[in-house]
């Protein structure tokens, strides 16, 4: 069971959450614009990467605040959560993430 | 003497815990025995000289007890008796107390005469993966052969009643959670509790040593048990420290997360509290010394009663008191066994010979051996087994590692202590996704790497002698404390040990078996699989370890192949041609040891597996006699039967009192969200895929939420009380994911609007009026409103006061009649609920439930979401296309001119009656053009149906292909799976039977 940083609750148990799936997809602003298939890749495609990943977290057992996390899908380390609209970490720039001094952050168990 | 096994008081080393001035009895398999506090149950039967425990899993072959922890393959009892029985627990893990019941699980009529044991004889018909081979034609025959198959094969049967007993769940955290409490454990706890660290040590075990309990060693010039002791005290003097015994580690999980099983009262059942306690431990540094377990020499029928791993054997001498035969010969591959023969020796043991497959064995523990007279045959292995029922002597030849050559000698023995070396217990390290590494010279996989906070240490490290494990725990266990953040100086933790080097063991699964021999030589004895087996696997081209494991159930026991496993990848790759590591290996996954449910469920049973949500008037339904309904987890009235009643009669009467005079339903459930703040309207305006923003102060209009994919996920009303704010309702189920729903897109895709969103649902009670006679009964209770049709029209809401309370009264319908939804602070339901019941009287008032509810609506064509929808289901599909707007954009939109779901042949919402008056067509039922043998085409299917008290005839609605097309045509209700199969023609018609028009809705 994950332990997640909540950036409102702090470090709380995986079972107060939903995952929301992968972040920083944006709804398109004029969705009329797009092709059957632009729209059909927005709707349905997802990444599924093997290394970081960033993903939406609902904290909907908690103080229902959405954020997102970047997670690592082999080990499963959270490098950091930060708020929506919040830049996402660079796992390979270690130092970017301590200038976001309000999210909280977990170092990475290993 | 009644315990002929157990060693006199003079021969009875320092280290047994058992207690002989107290004598329990207990039964096994029907008979009385006795043994002693400290005895488990295995050592109370070794004590008592019973050979068998048994009967093994395919075979039924006689068992004996073969090894002296939670790795025990073969002892697997029936515990207990009735609702509190407990299958499949090993003899080993069970400690005696007095009046203790048990009896072997996999034998009738009796252990020592099993009617079973013919597939003994009958084996050649049973080969690995016999049942995908043997009993796949004809089809159909499986099912019997399932049934046959399960009868024969069941290990254990399930309690006859509710479990009598509680169980308890404890949360911790932790700086270092160390997991098992042998010498590395204790000196790892020591170690990380010196400094300050919060630390959690806990073993399987009733007391702290580990192996130190079972051998006879000294630390500083003492037992070693004495060490443990001293050790267990300072843990226990430690205010931060939390030790705890009879504890079980099943499962590491991520970020620290362990699972442990405390069982509390699992040894003396007339202990007060819970049985068992799970504790769910967040660890921020785990160490494991889980130690590691002895695995057999396979070789022919290993499997007799008196073979034994050689360890356990000294486990029941040293720490029992108990010699597990009166004539022993050990056999193994390394220099630890050598200790068997010699601790056996000293208990008074005959000890006939040590058997070693190795040549010129000259360690220290063999030299011993030689000085203290034991005849040693190297370069030899036993090739056979004598006895069925108990070990009654072995024969031995010359082995040269790969074949075995000359005459076979007889050795007269009732015991046979085995070992084939041991593998460190990295079961737990790999759940967190520990890889492993293959050390060609311990023959054994070690732990390598992961990214978990988790350091593995001693034997399960590899690290076989005492002053090793000592200090690599103390070493561990510092690092640990320091990593979790304490960084105080500490006292090192030293221990004094002189270790007895050992010389490399051979790598040596198993002893060849002459072809044309009908004995087995088993790998995994819980499973009953033999080497040959797995060279059969091998041959059929089952290569690697995953495919192998499945296909012939190596390591798929209770014990999980804690002794085998290692041995069959052996075994596996020998007859493979190839080396071990390449196989690669199963995975180990939790739990490592058996978890009852209970534990799992702790006191979340019975009423508190689910919690239970009532409405205010919830009393008054029960005085009623109403029939409840659970809705997610709400209790509804399904409908308020009368005295003779049946529900047809009940929901009839229901039906068409609200159709008459006045109904009144427990709206109460219904999901309520009010969404307020200045953007509130152009909000909802996206949210909704009809138009929001135009709604006037005090109206309410009917709106459709839709997902991005065009499908509709929720409806419901849509009330707007001031400028910037509405109050929303959803269906009774949804509540939750739609408030969920709104959150997500106003904080993640659109965080500028100012909206905040309440959840409302259980703020507010709702009384649902309505029927012909609903306006005079509001009337009366509400004299300050003004409810004529022109001042209080349909799809409207006014605050005032109902009752005598502050009321939001909605002028809506789902049932096609006046109607008005009466909303109070929940704390006034019941009261408005009974005024309206008392008051209705005279008008005819009648309550109704959820069917009649269904029925209603569906007289009008209604849908529910999630009854008539299904997840591909659009506006348009429903007959709602007109509510979508084409002045804004809204979630979903986009996708509703995609080709699918804009293209003809989609199924629409329809109605459908049948000629026969009487006939209700079974929701779920497939329509069919006309009857035929299937495979027939599909049109569509039932979504809803019921018999109309108010029309006189069965009404359904169904989503069927092209539907608004086909009106007036005749579809047929299939019911092929009837005998004879049935069609029923039906008249496909518009949604709508009742009242086309609406105006009753408007009067």
């Amino acid at each position: 069971m994950l332990l997640i940083p909540c950036p409102w609750c702090g470090l709380r148990d995986e079972s107060e959450f939903a995952c929301g799936g992968e972040a920083h997809i944006a709804r398109p602003k004029d969705p009329d614009a797009l092709s059957d298939a632009a729209w059909a890749d927005y709707l349905f495609m997802r990444a599924n990467p093997k290394g970081w990943h960033r993903e939406r977290w609902h904290h909907v057992h908690g103080c229902r605040r959405w954020f997102n996390v970047a997670r690592h899908t082999v080990t499963h380390a959270i490098l950091e959560s930060y708020k929506v609209g919040e830049a996402p970490p660079d796992p390979d720039a270690p130092t970017a993430p301590a200038k976001r001094k309000r999210s909280a952050r977990v170092k990475d168990s290993g | 003497m009644s315990q002929p096994y157990r060693l006199p008081p003079e021969r009875t080393p320092e280290t047994a815990r058992i207690d002989r001035g107290t004598t329990l009895a207990f039964t096994f398999n029907g008979e009385s025995w006795r043994g002693h506090p400290g005895d488990t149950l295995a050592s109370a039967l070794l004590a008592n000289g019973v050979a068998v425990v048994a009967r093994s899993f395919k075979y039924h072959r006689p068992r004996g007890i073969f090894a002296a922890g939670s790795e025990e393959p073969n002892a697997l009892v029936q515990l207990g008796a009735g609702a509190a029985t407990v299958p499949n627990v090993a003899a080993t893990r069970v400690e005696l107390y007095e009046g203790l019941i048990a009896g072997s699980a996999n034998c009738w009529p009796s252990v020592d005469f099993d009617l079973g044991a013919v597939a003994d004889f009958a084996s050649p018909l049973l080969p690995a993966g016999f049942y995908y081979k043997t009993f796949m034609a004809p089809s159909g025959a499986w099912r019997l052969y399932e049934y046959l198959i399960r009868r024969a094969a069941g290990i254990g049967r399930a309690p006859d009643g509710a479990d009598p007993h509680t169980y308890d769940k404890a949360n911790r955290h932790c700086d270092v959670l160390v997991i098992g409490a042998g010498p590395a454990g204790l000196a790892a706890a020591l170690a990380a509790g010196r400094t300050g660290a919060r630390v959690i040590l806990a073993d399987e075990q009733p007391a702290p040593g580990g192996r130190l309990l079972d051998e006879r060693c000294e630390i500083d010039g003492a037992p070693a048990v004495r060490w443990s002791e001293t050790a267990a005290a300072e843990l226990e003097s430690q205010p931060d420290t939390i030790c705890l015994a009879r504890t079980t580690a099943f499962g590491i999980y991520d970020h620290g997360f362990v699972g442990l099983i405390e069982r509390r009262t699992d040894h003396d059942p007339g202990l007060p509290g819970p049985r068992q306690r799970l504790w769910r431990v967040r660890a921020k540094q785990i160490v494991l010394a889980t130690g590691a377990i002895e695995r057999p020499l396979v070789f022919a029928d290993n499997d007799r009663p008196g073979a034994m791993l050689a360890g356990a054997v000294r486990t029941y001498v040293n720490r029992y008191a108990v010699a597990p035969g009166k004539q022993a010969v050990v056999f193994a591959n390394n220099d630890d066994a050598y200790r068997t023969a010699l601790d056996l020796r000293a208990a008074g043991v005959d000890v006939t010979a040590v058997i070693d497959v190795r040549s010129g064995p000259d360690g220290e523990w063999p030299t011993r051996a030689v000085a203290a007279g034991i005849p040693v045959f190297d370069s030899s292995a036993v090739v056979g087994v004598h006895g069925r029922s108990r070990v009654d002597g072995i024969a031995i030849r010359a082995f040269d590692g790969k074949t075995v050559t000359g005459e076979s000698r007889q050795l007269e023995c009732d015991l046979l202590a085995v070992s084939g070396g041991w593998n460190p217990a990295v079961h737990l390290y790999c759940h967190v996704g520990g890889k492993l590494r293959f050390d060609p010279e311990l023959a054994a996989y070690l732990p390598d790497r992961t990214s978990a906070p988790v350091r593995v240490v001693g034997a399960a490290a590899g690290k076989f002698l005492l002053a090793d494990c000592i200090a690599d725990g103390a070493a561990a266990g510092l690092t640990a404390a320091n990593d979790a953040g304490v960084r105080k100086k500490a006292v090192a933790v030293s221990a004094r040990i002189e270790d007895v080097d050992e010389r490399p063991q051979a790598s040596i699964w198993e002893i060849p078996i002459p072809p044309g021999s009908r004995s087995k030589s088993f790998v995994d004895l819980a499973d009953d699989v033999t080497a040959a087996d797995l060279r059969l696997a091998a041959r059929e081209g089952y290569v690697a370890a995953e495919h192998a494991k499945r296909y012939t159930t190596l390591g798929m026991g209770p014990d999980q192949g804690k002794t085998g496993n290692v041995a069959g990848l052996g075994i596996l790759a020998a007859a493979n041609g190839v080396a071990l590591p390449s196989l690669g290996v199963t995975t180990f996954r939790p739990p490592y040891t058996p978890v009852t449910f209970g534990a799992l469920a702790g006191r979340d049973v019975d009423a508190l597996a689910d919690p239970v949500r009532r409405t205010p008037m919830h009393r008054w339904h029960e005085r009623s006699g109403a029939a409840f309904e659970d809705v997610g987890q709400w209790k509804r009235p399904h409908h308020y039967p009368r005295a003779g009643e049946g529900m047809e009669d009940a929901v009839g009467r229901e039906c068409l009192a609200a159709r008459r005079a006045v109904g009144l339903l427990d709206a109460s459930t219904l999901g309520k969200i009010e969404a307020h703040g200045p953007d509130a309207a152009a909000f909802l305006d996206r949210i909704y895929c009809n138009d929001v923003a135009d709604l006037r102060v005090g109206r309410c209009r009917y709106g459709l939420m839709l997902g991005e994919d065009g499908m509709v996920i929720d409806d419901g009303v849509i009330a707007r009380l001031a400028e910037d704010r509405f109050h929303l309702t959803t269906t009774t189920g949804n509540a939750a994911r739609i408030m969920g729903w709104l959150e997500n897109w106003l904080q993640t895709e659109w965080p500028d609007m100012k909206v905040y969103l309440t959840s409302v649902t259980e703020h507010w009670a709702v009384a649902s009026v309505c029927g012909p006679l609903a306006r005079a009964l509001v009337a009366e209770l509400a004299p300050a409103l003004d409810l004529s049709p022109a001042a209080f029209p349909h799809m409207s809401v006014r605050e005032g006061t109902v009752a005598g309370i502050a009321a939001r009264v909605f002028r809506v319908s789902f049932t096609g009649e006046t109607g008005y939804e009466i909303a109070v602070p929940a704390r006034f339901g019941l009261a408005l609920w009974t005024t309206l019941v008392t008051a209705g009287e005279r008008h005819g008032l009648t309550p109704y439930g959820t069917e009649a509810m269904h029925v209603l609506r569906a007289e009008k064509g209604y849908v529910i979401v999630g009854q008539e929808t299904d997840g591909t289901s659009t506006p348009r599909d429903l007959g709602l296309g007109r509510m979508v707007s084409r002045r804004k954009d809204f979630l979903g939109r986009r996708s509703l001119t995609r080709a699918d779901t804009a293209a003809t042949g989609r199924k629409e919402l329809v109605g459908l009656r049948t000629v026969d008056p009487k006939f209700v067509a079974p929701e779920g039922a497939h329509l069919v053009a006309k009857p035929a043998d299937p495979p027939i085409e599909m049109l569509g299917h039932v979504t809803s149906s019921y018999r109309s008290a108010n029309l006189g005839h069965g009404i359904a609605l169904a989503m069927l292909r092209d539907g608004r097309r086909r009106i007036g045509e005749t579809v047929y209700v299939a019911q092929p799976e009837l005998s004879p199969g049935r069609w029923t023609p039906a008249e496909v018609t518009a949604p709508c039977f009742f009242d086309p028009e609406g105006r009753r809705i408007r009067d």
